[in-house]
């Protein structure tokens, strides 16, 4: 068993001023972490510093703040390679979220269709198979989809087994000799579930596919190794771990990154331009036309800073800790049932579940009254809810800052929900 | 927060007790709207004789607003004019679009005046029209299928 939580959880909360607030004469509890997180002073603190001290647009000028800003913003790249245990910071591309960085490896795809001297692990076309799982986020479902019905490969998918894990039996024929990539989700966002990835990975390489995760629900809450997991491609955003809006990232290794297509084209991703013709610069440049998000980039790697003093080990302990307390406690209300991993064995404090024939919209509408913040609906994840036989939804998730005594706020003001609604 | 103003007891019975539900034969227009923030569905079907709404019939899964809004608006428009039906839609919209400054008008809008509670909530103002939206489409629908009806 591994140690109980060492975070200090008062002290962590005692940075993030949002946490003072009331809705209405309630203190809010907020339990939508899973959505966006909230940032902590050290990282806001970083982007204005940044801001009033040293902004300009980076990579261009030769004066003393654009020199400092390029310094900042490869800096955070370096950062962010460090974290995820790349070796090599040119492996790490700054996009504008997750989705986007999924985009891009579709793109790549998509883009080599056009291109006859495309590498050809890029080659895509009827015959073809890309893997993705039922319980994917809508980011890294419909861009595979889109990508198969433009180029005529087929889509495949893992499924789901009724206690919400990975149908791990299915593997072996549904990633088949004729798959090019399997790109699937670390940690589900409805779900709550932590998939295990060594046997995809290895099945993966034993048919020759490309693998990557959709890691935007796993890197925010537990330690992540790319070199330990074995795989081509993560994407993760900036919002969720603690950082801000409009910052994403792809990671990529080199050789692939290297063989393939730009996405955006414009500027800042060039070799040479005449009229006619383009030669693209190296990645990770190559897939960031366009200014980046510079300030962004600061306070990501203010956030992983953050994150790291906490220790990405206690992080994953004392969400253990909360997932199996929200699960206790849950099961224990009358006409609730979860959907999803019933045991806090691999599984993160993401949880999802439906309430007494209350539509969630009604229980969130409730515990909004109560300061309790949660989300409701179908959580951009539509198959999983039909896998499930639900519409929708009510998901509370966990995160740094939460409590037990959340809760148990939570569960009292279903109470509430069952008096308005039973 | 005041939730009773949200979920007002007119509210609650129209969602437990809901009326004119069930989709029904005949009609001649039929639209389905969906609510993709939410998942919340419905399917409304219009049947019009002359210059009447003659039915409205639904079937629909949804929070309590949205469930309740269909019921209330059976009971507003069902055997009223087309152009009566118009009417209350447009006064219904106005109300819901008011950002909580609108009490409503009781004697026009009946039982629909309890969501005037609802305008001050913006994530819930689509879940009370979704209903609405689906009259309107069917009745275009229906208008289209009937020949020598363009008028309305």
């Amino acid at each position: 068993m591994e140690a109980a939580s060492k975070l200090d959880v008062e002290a962590v909360r005692a940075d993030f001023p949002i946490l003072q607030r009331r809705i209405g004469d309630k203190p809010l509890a907020y339990l939508d972490s899973a959505a966006t997180s909230h940032k902590p002073v050290q990282v806001v603190e970083a982007m204005r510093r940044f801001t009033d001290h040293s902004n300009a647009n980076i990579s261009r000028s030769v004066h003393t703040l654009g020199a400092e800003a390029t310094v900042a913003y490869e800096g955070a790249r370096a950062r962010v390679a460090e974290f995820i245990g790349a070796g090599n910071p040119n492996e790490v591309v700054f996009t504008k979220n997750s989705t986007e960085s999924i985009n891009l490896m579709a793109y790549a795809f998509q883009n080599a269709v056009f291109d006859p001297s495309a590498d050809s692990r890029f080659k895509l076309g009827p015959g073809d198979e890309v893997v993705v799982t039922e319980m994917e986020h809508h980011a890294n479902l419909i861009p595979w989809q889109q990508l198969c019905l433009r180029t005529g490969a087929t889509l495949k998918w893992i499924g789901i087994t009724d206690a919400g894990r990975l149908d791990l039996e299915s593997i072996h024929e549904v990633i088949t000799e004729r798959t090019k990539v399997v790109s699937f989700v670390h940690v589900a966002n409805l779900l709550g579930t932590v998939n295990p990835t060594s046997q995809i990975t290895a099945r993966a390489r034993e048919v020759g596919a490309l693998v990557g995760l959709d890691a935007s629900q796993s890197v925010p809450h537990m330690p992540v190794d790319v070199a330990e997991l074995g795989v081509d491609f993560i994407a993760f955003t900036g919002h969720k771990m603690l950082g801000p809006t409009g910052i994403g990232v792809l990671w990529a290794k080199a050789d692939l990154l290297d063989a393939m297509p730009p996405f955006l084209t414009g500027g800042s991703m060039i070799e040479t331009v005449t009229m006619e013709r383009t030669t693209f610069a190296k990645a990770p440049a190559k897939f960031e036309a366009g200014t980046p998000p510079i300030t962004e980039a600061v306070g990501l790697a203010a956030a992983i800073d953050y994150l790291d003093k906490l220790g990405m080990e206690n992080v994953r302990a004392h969400e253990k800790e909360l997932a199996a307390y929200m699960l206790e406690q849950l099961e224990s209300v009358d006409g609730l049932e979860v959907i999803g991993p019933r045991v806090p064995i691999g599984r993160s404090a993401t949880v999802s579940f439906t309430f007494a024939d209350i539509h969630p919209h009604d229980v969130g509408q409730i515990l909004d009254a109560e300061g309790i913040a949660v989300r409701v609906g179908h959580h951009c994840a539509k198959p999983t809810c039909e896998r499930f036989g639900v519409n929708a939804t009510t998901r509370a998730s966990g995160y740094v800052y939460n409590t037990h005594e959340e809760i148990d706020r939570l569960v009292e003001a279903l109470g509430q929900v069952r008096k308005v609604f039973g | 927060m005041n939730l009773d103003e949200l979920y007002q007891e007119v509210i609650l019975d129209h969602y437990k007790r809901p009326r004119g539900a069930g989709l029904r034969e005949p009609f001649e227009g039929e639209s389905h709207q969906v609510n993709p923030t939410c998942g919340d569905e419905i399917t409304l079907r219009v049947h019009v004789e002359g210059d009447k709404i003659a039915d409205v019939s639904y079937d629909n899964v949804g929070c309590s607003i949205s469930k309740a809004s269909a019921s209330v608006m059976y009971e507003l428009i069902n055997g009223t004019t087309v152009d009566d039906a118009l009417a209350k839609l447009a006064e219904f919209t106005e109300l819901m679009n008011s950002k909580g400054q609108s009490e409503g008008d009781e004697e026009s809008l009946e039982d629909a005046v309890a969501f005037a509670g609802v305008s001050k909530y913006p994530m819930r103002v689509k879940c009370a029209l979704l209903g609405w939206k689906a009259f309107q489409d069917a009745l275009v629908r229906a208008e289209a299928a009937i020949p020598g009806r363009t008028d309305a």
